[in-house]
């Protein structure tokens, strides 16, 4: 008897599983989300590639080969990838920081690290041109040094660091706290030194969250406007970046090399995120 | 290699966890520390391997001074009541890893470490498991694993914090067993913490009972059961009857039922309380001078033994008694019926500000 009733139920999990949800709606809520992926997403995107698809290829090639616009996605890219970078290695210390230790103000600094998301891109930038200037405080003792932030390829690092650093500080520090120091402990106790420990065991075990918060901070990066053309002084072949152009080119009624040149981004964007995904999955086959 | 534990004492904050402690754990021993959460215990297990610091007090290593080695260079193995295991190397690695870190001038050769690794996994039982990760191993084969892992880098000291408390009963049973038969092979001085008295009781040569960050008392398994120092490690190693006695003269007595208590030979009508185990009971069918008369509240049987909850005319307090089945079934015992009570082995302690 009872036997007959699991096998019942069991059939029903199997082919009546909208009865036996606790909270019914699937068809609904999947309806919604693919209007809202459409609306949001999907429609501009492929209003993007019409709106390239119209251009011969002699056109798009001209529109996106141009010397000026090639040095822009070397700059966009290059600033880009150096920025996620630097936010790899310190968005980690960070968050381990904030993990690992009790001091404090602990929770201001830990609402300090959301700044970047919450404050307007422009009022960045217009803070960090303030800053970094060659009369800023920050920029007149670098000057010393010879080295120069506002108006050149280094400053476009700065904001694009600037922007990015939440993104790794908030995909490590989960993970980091779920890290039991038991390991760290476990790996100590076999006679690993401290660096050993870190290297062998640590970050292997933040290396998918690295990567994620990684491909964010650098997706942000390539697409950053507002706080990079205050401090970038966008002079042509130096320290104009990508997105920058494409406004240029709207201004100028140019919607189809604007669009080119966004088509561009979007491919490369898509392509990198592509092969970070891949890293992440490669790594989370080690049972991550 | 014998462990001294010299006078340490270990606070959190305002909470006392290790009071003034000394042992000395002997070379080759198995010893349990026994005690409830909060008794120290734990924090003196990880005192000894250097993952807490005291302080204050000592700790050596067969008469060397080993308090402020790090614990990478104390050469303990460390064996966590969750495993620990390494979760993104597969079983080899994990066993490998304390081979492999070692500096390259005592490293052994990628054979050697190969060899023993795998001779470690036999001797675990799961050679088989090696290319695998941890993640597709259950409990009881993760802490083997973790087991082998501590042994691979020949620990002089094995250190075991409630290794079988993430496990269902059945595999804890089946562990602590194959643990004591692996002591015996290799001999390794191990000390291991548990809440589970029947494990230490069963599993090693010496159970250290701990409470409030103080060793309450400190015997081989026989000793501590059967000689409990005080009444709570009488309470703590297994179930416990308690009775209101009055002590005179050398002798205690619980209503009619007089228990010789020579011990307190002087003293004059001092309230006192019986301990009496369950199964030191004796359970009569019908009247006698010298027992208790009881009712019977409830008859539980759990496999071959009867459990009886038994309600004096005295006390409040129920009274339990452990008989076979055998011997229920040939009283004729029912339960809401009546039955006379008489503790064959007891122990009296005079009631202070310290007892329940």
């Amino acid at each position: 008897m009872t036997a007959a009733l699991q096998a019942h139920s069991v059939k029903r999990k199997r082919f009546g599983s909208r009865n036996n949800r606790v909270i019914p709606g699937f068809g609904l809520t999947m309806g919604f989300t693919l209007l809202y992926l459409g609306f949001m997403f999907l429609i501009p995107v492929g209003g993007l590639l019409l709106y390239t698809s119209l251009m011969s290829w002699e056109e798009f090639w001209k529109a996106v080969s141009h010397p000026q616009v090639v040095a822009s996605y070397k700059l966009s890219f290059g600033a880009s990838f150096i920025g996620a970078s630097i936010n790899l290695v310190f968005g980690a210390l960070v968050a381990w920081v904030l993990v690992r230790y009790e001091f404090p103000g602990k929770r201001v600094i830990d609402a300090l690290v959301d700044l970047p998301f919450a404050l307007p891109t422009a009022v960045a930038g217009i803070a960090l041109v303030t800053l970094y200037a060659s009369t800023g405080w920050v920029g007149q003792n670098l000057e010393v040094w010879g080295i120069k932030v506002a108006y050149t390829q280094l400053g476009v690092v700065v904001a694009l660091t600037y922007i990015g650093l939440p993104f790794v500080v908030r995909t490590v520090q989960p993970v980091l706290e779920d890290l039991e120091t038991e390991r760290e402990e476990a790996s100590a106790s076999l006679g690993a030194s401290r660096l050993t420990t870190v290297r062998r065991v640590i970050l292997p075990a933040l290396l998918p969250a690295l990567l994620t918060g990684y491909a964010l901070a650098f997706a942000r990066a390539v697409g950053e406007y507002g706080s990079v053309v205050f401090i970038s002084g966008n002079m042509p072949y130096r320290t104009e970046i990508t997105p920058l152009l494409i406004v240029a080119k709207a201004e100028q009624y140019d919607y189809q090399g604007a669009a080119a040149i966004g088509t561009v981004m979007l491919v490369a964007a898509f392509l990198l995120l592509l092969v970070i995904n891949g890293i992440q999955w490669w790594t989370s086959r080690r049972g991550l | 290699m014998s462990i001294e534990i010299d006078r340490i004492n270990k606070r959190f904050g305002d909470f006392i966890a290790v009071d003034n402690v000394s042992l000395t754990l002997n070379d080759g021993e198995l010893t349990a520390l026994l005690g409830p959460s909060g008794s120290g215990k734990t924090t003196l297990l990880r005192i000894i391997a250097g993952l807490e610091q005291p302080d204050s007090g000592r700790i050596r290593f067969q008469g060397e001074d080993a308090t402020d080695l790090h614990v990478s260079d104390r050469g303990v193995g460390f064996v966590f009541q969750h495993y620990a295991l390494f979760k993104h190397m597969n079983v080899f690695e994990n066993v490998a890893y304390g081979l492999t870190v070692k500096p390259r001038s005592q490293r052994p050769s990628k054979k050697e470490i190969r060899d023993k690794v795998m001779h470690l996994l036999e001797m675990v039982q799961l050679d088989w498991t090696a290319d695998r990760l941890p993640s597709q191993l259950s409990g009881g084969q993760r802490q083997r694993i973790a087991l082998a892992r501590a042994l691979a880098v020949e620990p002089k000291v094995l250190l075991l914090d409630e290794p079988f408390g993430a496990l269902d009963a059945k595999v804890r049973a089946e562990l602590r067993r194959w643990l004591r038969r692996l002591h015996d092979e290799i001999h390794v001085t191990s000390v291991f913490v548990t809440h589970d008295q029947e494990e230490a009781l069963e599993v090693s040569d010496r159970v250290v009972v701990m409470n409030r960050g103080k060793v309450e008392q400190d015997g081989t398994p026989e000793e501590v059961y059967d000689h409990p120092a005080n009444p709570f490690v009488y309470q703590f190693l297994g179930n416990v009857n308690l009775f209101h006695a009055r002590v005179q003269n050398g002798v205690a007595k619980i209503g009619s039922v007089q228990i010789a208590a020579p011990e307190y030979a002087g003293q004059q009508d001092s309230l006192a309380l019986a301990y009496v185990r369950p199964h030191d009971l004796e359970v009569l069918n019908s009247r006698e001078e010298d027992a208790l008369h009881a009712r019977i509240d409830l008859v539980s049987v759990v496999g071959p033994t009867v459990r009886l909850e038994l309600q004096t005319d005295t006390s409040d307090q129920a009274v339990h008694a452990e008989l076979s089945k055998h011997q229920y079934r040939s009283l004729g015992l029912v339960q809401g019926g009546d039955a006379w009570i008489r503790p064959v082995i007891s122990r009296v302690f005079l009631r202070d500000a310290d007892s329940p």
